[in-house]
């Protein structure tokens, strides 16, 4: 059977070459671009009265739910295709979401509470008088994307290659994910840290100019959050079909065998552990804007463990499946939290544990199997 | 000044930096036909001595056999020389120039040392083919993998393999399926398509029917020569149908070696080994 580190000792019970195949990627890219250009018309075109409008909140929600596709997807690769259960990817999509966060807060200018034409409003409030170092530059946008993916993909380096290097596999490297995490929230939930303490970001106005409360604002913020979901699958599609994507799973089914063969595993899984941190990082980047705001609670060792959730339900080691369990588990829980708040956990952990005892593949895992038959 | 020299010689039009030169593994130096050193080599596991004091020297093209009871340091020389386990004291060296206890278990592999497990160890998630093609003697970084494109050579290389192990029509097929014995020959497989200058081969014939092991001996009899072969093997009748030295392994160090009969006829060997199974 197959346990929660991917490896096995039994024969695969699908042949991996079908889950690759296009077919699955085509629906799920077909369903992707029908449902943003749809959602979008909806919005911009038609009037509040027509029954084909999408309100400006569906629409939010909408881009938020793609940027935790993204993220899970993130997780997938790592976790799914290599069998490193990453219980720290919350880390690199609030990293993400921060380097986002103050650009958006620098774009505020002086239309801050107390009207400090270059504080935000928390250092005024912490009575600082300068611009920390680490915010220079912030107000450029190109710097700040540029940020976004270079402080994640850095951190990521420097954790992999110890990790990784140490031959630090399977449960001990969960907890040190989870340690990776929960050591940056404390950090960032510290006020001289200058992030703004345990209110984090918010109160953004504008991004690029446009206005972030604006339809059209929401609507292109959704549409690039699509692009970018796809995208990211295309490309992560074609370099997990390639002989690299093989060697990946090779190391995931046995390491040491790929070691023997020739191949430097640490190499392999550093660098497919950045690529990955990158994705979730750019997923917190696309996140913030739409919701608003950043605060340390997204550091939570909860929140990379309900990550690792989603993929689980929607199936691993299948992109789409991802996707999917994104998607699914976050309608439910928009929906549960508005009837009973109380019971969404418990309804979580019946369902994570319902999925890993009678769905090993997850749910899309289980229609490809009743595809073929 | 001497800087500025340094600085020009750096920026020479007529040639790239030495970085970017590629490393030159140079080719193994076996002038004195001796393919694989081992001397005084010792490990310990929490202070049960693996290996213990253990000198061995194998000839360029040889097939030796290697036996010796359970825990008498088959599969940790094994280790040690591939890179796994690294010794306390002792010193390995492929050819003249290549230590082997400095390097990786993937340099060791690059440098053409090839392993097959006791336990037959395969991709089992990927098919036969894939198997085959991840085991390739070629470039095996990261960029190269990532814009592989099998080449003619290549599926010629793996088709003339796929022949030899006769998993030909199995190719398509996962690992995972394969029966036992078809799994020991995929791994030799993936050892002969990586083109080794050594083979390790732990247990080759372990659960084959006879017809399986017969096919084997003679495979690896037809290695010998082109390669050189180490066979560590239970099966004694195995042995003596391919041995020409075997070498016997007990406490960690060497017993005795030479010929089939001359080993038999040992006296500590019948003591110790052959002794009981008589």
């Amino acid at each position: 059977m197959t346990n929660l580190f991917g490896t096995t000792s039994l024969p695969g019970f699908f042949p991996r070459t079908k889950l690759l195949s296009m077919d699955g990627g085509k629906v799920f890219l077909s369903l992707l671009i029908v449902v943003t250009i749809g959602a979008s018309i909806g919005n911009l075109v038609f009037s509040p009265e027509s029954i084909f409008y999408v309100d400006t909140y569906t629409i939010t929600l909408l881009g938020k739910y793609l940027s935790f596709a993204l993220l899970a997807m993130a997780v997938d690769i790592v976790w799914g295709y290599c069998g490193i259960l990453s219980l720290g990817h919350g880390a690199f999509f609030a990293l993400g979401g921060y380097g986002m966060g103050m650009y958006l807060m620098r774009q505020i200018g002086d239309r801050g509470v107390y009207g400090d034409p270059l504080l935000p409003d928390f250092m005024v409030f912490l009575n600082w008088s300068e611009l920390p170092w680490f915010w220079q530059g912030f107000d450029s946008f190109i710097f700040a994307m540029c940020m976004v993916v270079l402080v994640p993909g850095l951190l990521a380096l420097i954790f992999g290659w110890l990790a990784f290097r140490s031959r630090v596999t399977g449960v001990y490297l969960s907890i040190m994910t989870q340690a990776f995490t929960f050591a940056l929230m404390l950090a960032f939930f510290r006020n001289e840290m200058g992030f703004g303490g345990n209110n984090g970001l918010t109160d953004f106005k504008d991004i690029l100019g446009f206005n972030l409360q604006s339809d059209v604002t929401r609507v292109a913020l959704f549409s690039l959050t699509a692009i970018i979901l796809g995208g990211a699958f295309l490309l992560s599609q074609f370099l997990l079909s390639s002989k690299f994507g093989r060697v990946i799973e090779a190391i995931r089914d046995s390491e040491s065998r790929v070691r023997f063969v020739g191949f430097k595993t640490e190499n392999y899984k550093v660098w497919l552990f950045v690529y990955s941190a990158v994705l979730a990082a750019i997923a917190g980047a696309l996140y913030v804007p739409q919701v608003g705001i950043i605060n340390p609670g997204e550091f939570q060792p909860l929140n990379s463990i309900e990550v690792v959730v989603w993929v689980a339900i929607g199936g691993r080691g299948l992109l789409y499946g991802a996707v999917f369990g994104a998607l699914l588990v976050n309608y439910a829980k928009t929906q549960l939290t508005g009837l009973m708040p109380e019971a969404w956990l418990f309804a979580l952990g019946a369902l994570f544990i319902g999925v890993t005892i009678f769905l090993p593949r997850g749910i899309v895992g289980l229609l490809s199997a009743k595809g073929k038959e | 000044m001497e800087s500025l020299d340094s600085l020009r010689e750096l920026m020479r039009r007529d040639r790239v930096f030495d970085f970017l030169i590629p490393e030159q593994v140079p080719s193994v130096d076996v002038s004195h036909e001796v393919l694989l050193y081992v001397e005084g080599l010792s490990v310990s596991f929490d202070g049960f001595k693996a290996l213990n004091n253990l000198n061995l020297y194998i000839d360029d093209g040889e097939l030796r056999c290697l036996i010796g009871a359970n825990g008498a340091g088959k599969t940790t020389l094994m280790d040690v020389i591939t890179g796994k386990t690294k010794p306390d004291t002792g010193m390995a060296y492929l050819g003249q120039t290549h230590n082997l206890l400095n390097k990786s278990e993937a340099d060791i592999a690059a440098l053409g040392i090839g392993r097959k497990f006791q336990k037959p160890t395969v991709f089992e998630r990927h098919t036969v083919f894939e198997n085959l093609e991840l085991s390739l003697r070629m470039d095996k970084s990261i960029m190269s993998s990532i814009f592989y494109r099998l080449n003619s050579a290549h599926s010629d290389r793996i088709a003339e393999v796929l022949d030899i192990i006769g998993l030909a029509n199995q190719s398509r097929q996962l690992a995972g399926a394969l029966s036992h014995g078809q799994k020991q020959w995929l791994e030799i497989g993936m050892l002969l398509v990586s083109d080794p200058r050594l083979l390790l081969v732990d247990e080759p014939v372990a659960g084959m029917t006879p017809q399986e092991t017969e096919n084997t001996a003679e495979l690896l009899t037809s290695l010998a020569g082109e390669r050189t072969v180490v066979v560590v093997e239970h099966d004694m009748a195995f042995v003596r149908s391919i041995a020409k030295k075997v070498t016997v392994l007990h406490q960690g160090s060497v017993l005795a070696e030479g010929n089939m009969d001359e080993v038999q006829n040992n006296p500590d060997v019948i003591e110790v080994y052959l002794g009981e199974s008589h």
